[in-house]
């Protein structure tokens, strides 16, 4: 790992709430360069919605985002894109009806010097990422509606780490995939990270993340239970915080921590 | 489902996709050809009905002269219906095009027989265009306005333009009080077709032959394309039955427009300003391709191009497929919308320069129960109401379609209200047909 005093992402303090609900209050996270941070938590949780105000899919009421310590100002995808960030969804935002060339330069299509697409080169790129990324990938010229839920995935993924992302989130990644294609995702992850791209992993699940996260942030009801080392905390311990709430010895505890009497 | 990777291997040799012996020969020549099944379907429906009237109506109907008025009628149409296709692609729907029509008509008109010659004198020879700008600038704007509704103030597009339909209708009859406007400019009038307004012969011919070349080029261009990148290659001697079926179809098309004559008295007046002697059998000089069909096939390429070859038009289609992918690509959906509904404006008012030149006046009920006809040619040729998908080609020829019953009908006699149960029919017909394709699809 690289410098460890400036983290690439800090998110401080951030609150988003729709229509009175406070979906997230004050949460403090942050993510250091070749790091993988688990974010963790049930459905409703607050966690992909935290994420997203990063992803720039919404926009936070309150709080600061810091990129390699400079205050970041992110209204909308293009911005959240602009500082490297890359996000795949949980509801694999693909557009079905175009092939996956297209899906894979979706907003930032190459161009010949006519200004018309560069449908060729794109094609040929396409081929080489997903060459590396899934070699049984063949299926270039059908719409990805055609395609399996891992060959998707892979569109998705291949999308994000097409334009050199330095910090990459990815939103339930494996929640549509079977073994083998978890499995690949869970190697394509630690090539990533050694190449000193910041990963959050978003899951309900803690045993799909918990061998790759190298720091886990629980959430509960909008808030950060808290965070901890994995090296520090048992899976056991982790589960308690993301059910109870409870902090254990080797975490540090958040806004949301369950108040000891 | 087809095994379609076999022949996607890099380095896929000439005869990698004849090698394969699968299928029965019909389903090998469309793999071969890659020929859209949908597209043969809407030519084969197309034929039925043609050969069907022709039959029906005691051989009127495959005449040169039918033929003809039919691409001429057509025109104006399969304009509006190479933008309606965008529209419905990102499942918005356009009501008012038919009102947009009738409007920008009679600004038009008004321009070039009340305003202009006032302004620059009667007979100056910009008139024509002065006029036509000028109605596609307020086509273009009331697609902007109608396009920003939409986006920006998230009114449904079916709420807008239904608003549209009437409000522009409305405005049609405010500007002259209701009264027809003619007679057009003389220039502005070619864009309508007749006599005039065809290219003539030794045009025709040269247009044709230019089509050839641009046949023939697509198809050396994408072979070469596809060999640099080592992508799968159709066979030979499907490339040559493709080049072979342009041909015929656009030399097929030129010996039509050019078997039609004008009409004897045109000739005879035509002959006397020229101090040509009137010959024994008449003179037959024939139409050539009318300039509005010029003019659809134009905006058909450009609207293709744009469509097919322009990050916008990609977008189009990206948001058409799944709004909120294309939203989080970054992508401005909304500004897109806008452009979209820009577009139709401006080929409501290209549309409605044709049917006021063809008229050769500007009328009220200009344009009415067009938006019905464009959205039946978009969805005949393909373009899915579930949004996404969707050829311009493809929409054109629906026009065609649309036109061919309707001119069909006239010519059996069958009276205006039947036409018009007969086209409410079929529109039905073909949504219920895209649904079970689409189905089908899954």
């Amino acid at each position: 790992m690289t410098d460890q005093n400036i983290p690439l992402v800090e998110m401080k303090d951030i609150s988003i709430s729709f229509g009175g609900i406070h979906a997230v209050e004050k949460a403090t996270i942050d993510l250091f360069p070749g790091e993988v941070v688990a974010v963790l938590g049930h459905n409703g949780a607050g966690k992909s919605t935290l994420i997203k105000v990063l992803s720039g899919a919404y926009r936070r009421d309150g709080g600061d985002i810091l990129i390699n310590g400079e205050a970041a100002e992110i209204k909308n995808p293009r911005d959240a894109k602009k500082y490297g960030i890359e996000t795949i969804y949980q509801t694999l935002a693909v557009a079905d009806n175009v092939d996956a060339a297209a899906n894979l330069y979706l907003g930032r299509e190459l161009r010949t010097k006519w200004g018309t697409l560069d449908d060729v080169a794109m094609e040929a790129n396409t081929r080489e990422v997903m060459g590396r990324l899934n070699p049984n990938f063949r299926r270039f010229k059908e719409p990805v509606k055609a395609l399996s839920g891992g060959q998707r995935q892979s569109v998705a993924i291949a999308r994000a780490i097409l334009f050199d992302a330095r910090i990459l989130i990815m939103d339930e990644p494996t929640a549509a995939l079977g073994p083998q294609e978890t499995a690949q995702v869970g190697d394509l992850i630690k090539q990533l990270k050694r190449e000193g791209i910041g990963i959050f992993l978003i899951s309900h699940d803690i045993h799909d993340v918990f061998d790759l996260a190298d720091r886990v942030f629980v959430m509960k009801n909008g808030k950060v239970v808290g965070h901890a080392r994995t090296q520090d905390v048992t899976k056991d311990e982790v589960l308690g915080m993301i059910i109870l709430g409870k902090v254990p010895p080797g975490a540090v505890p958040g806004p949301g921590a369950m108040k000891v009497a | 489902m087809a095994d379609m990777t076999h022949s996607t291997t890099p380095h896929a040799s000439e005869t990698t996709t004849t090698a394969r012996p699968e299928g029965n020969l019909v389903a090998r020549f469309f793999r071969a050809t890659e020929i859209d099944t949908r597209m043969l379907g809407m030519i084969g429906a197309l034929l039925i009905i043609w050969i069907g009237f022709h039959i029906l109506t005691g051989g009127l109907f495959l005449t040169a002269r039918n033929l003809w008025n039919l691409s001429v009628q057509t025109a104006s149409v399969a304009v509006m219906a190479t933008g309606m296709v965008l529209v419905i692609v990102t499942r918005n729907i356009d009501l008012s095009v038919g009102s947009i029509l009738g409007f920008t008509g009679m600004i038009m008109g008004v321009l070039q027989a009340q305003y202009l010659p006032q302004l620059l004198g009667f007979d100056h020879p910009a008139i024509w265009a002065v006029a036509l700008i000028g109605g596609i600038v307020v086509g273009g704007l009331i697609g902007t306005l109608q396009g920003f509704i939409i986006a920006f103030l998230s009114v449904p597009s079916f709420i807008v333009t239904l608003g549209g339909l009437l409000v522009w209708r409305g405005a049609t009859w405010f500007v002259t009080s209701g009264q027809t406007v003619a007679p057009m400019n003389p220039s502005f009038r070619l864009m309508g077709g007749g006599a005039e307004g065809s290219i003539g012969e030794t045009w025709s011919w040269i247009v044709g032959i230019i089509a050839c070349l641009a046949i023939v080029a697509a198809i050396v261009n994408a072979r070469h394309q596809r060999k640099r990148f080592h992508f799968p290659r159709r066979p030979l001697w499907a490339e040559y039955v493709l080049a072979g079926v342009g041909f015929v179809t656009v030399i097929g098309a030129v010996m039509v427009a050019n078997a039609y004559f004008w009409p004897i008295n045109i000739a005879r007046r035509y002959a006397e300003a020229n101090g040509i002697p009137w010959p024994e059998g008449g003179l037959q000089i024939p139409h050539g391709i009318a300039i509005p069909v010029l003019i659809a096939i134009a905006a058909g390429i450009v609207m293709t191009f744009i469509a097919t070859r322009l990050r916008f038009g990609r977008y189009v289609f990206a948001i058409g497929g799944n709004p909120e992918a294309a939203e989080l690509a970054g992508i401005k959906t909304r500004w897109v919308t806008v452009k979209i509904f820009a577009l139709m404006g401006v080929l409501c008012a290209i549309a409605a320069a044709i049917s006021t030149a063809r008229l050769n006046a500007a009328t009220n009920a200009q344009g009415e129960l067009d938006e019905l006809y464009t959205i039946a040619a978009a969805v005949i040729g393909g373009t899915s109401l579930g949004g996404g998908l969707g050829t311009i080609a493809g929409a054109m020829l629906g026009a065609l379609v649309m036109q061919s019953l309707q001119s069909g009908m006239v010519l059996l006699g069958i009276d205006t209200p039947f036409q018009r149960i007969v086209v409410g029919i079929v529109l039905v017909t073909a949504v219920w047909l895209d649904t079970v394709y689409r189905a089908r699809a899954k």
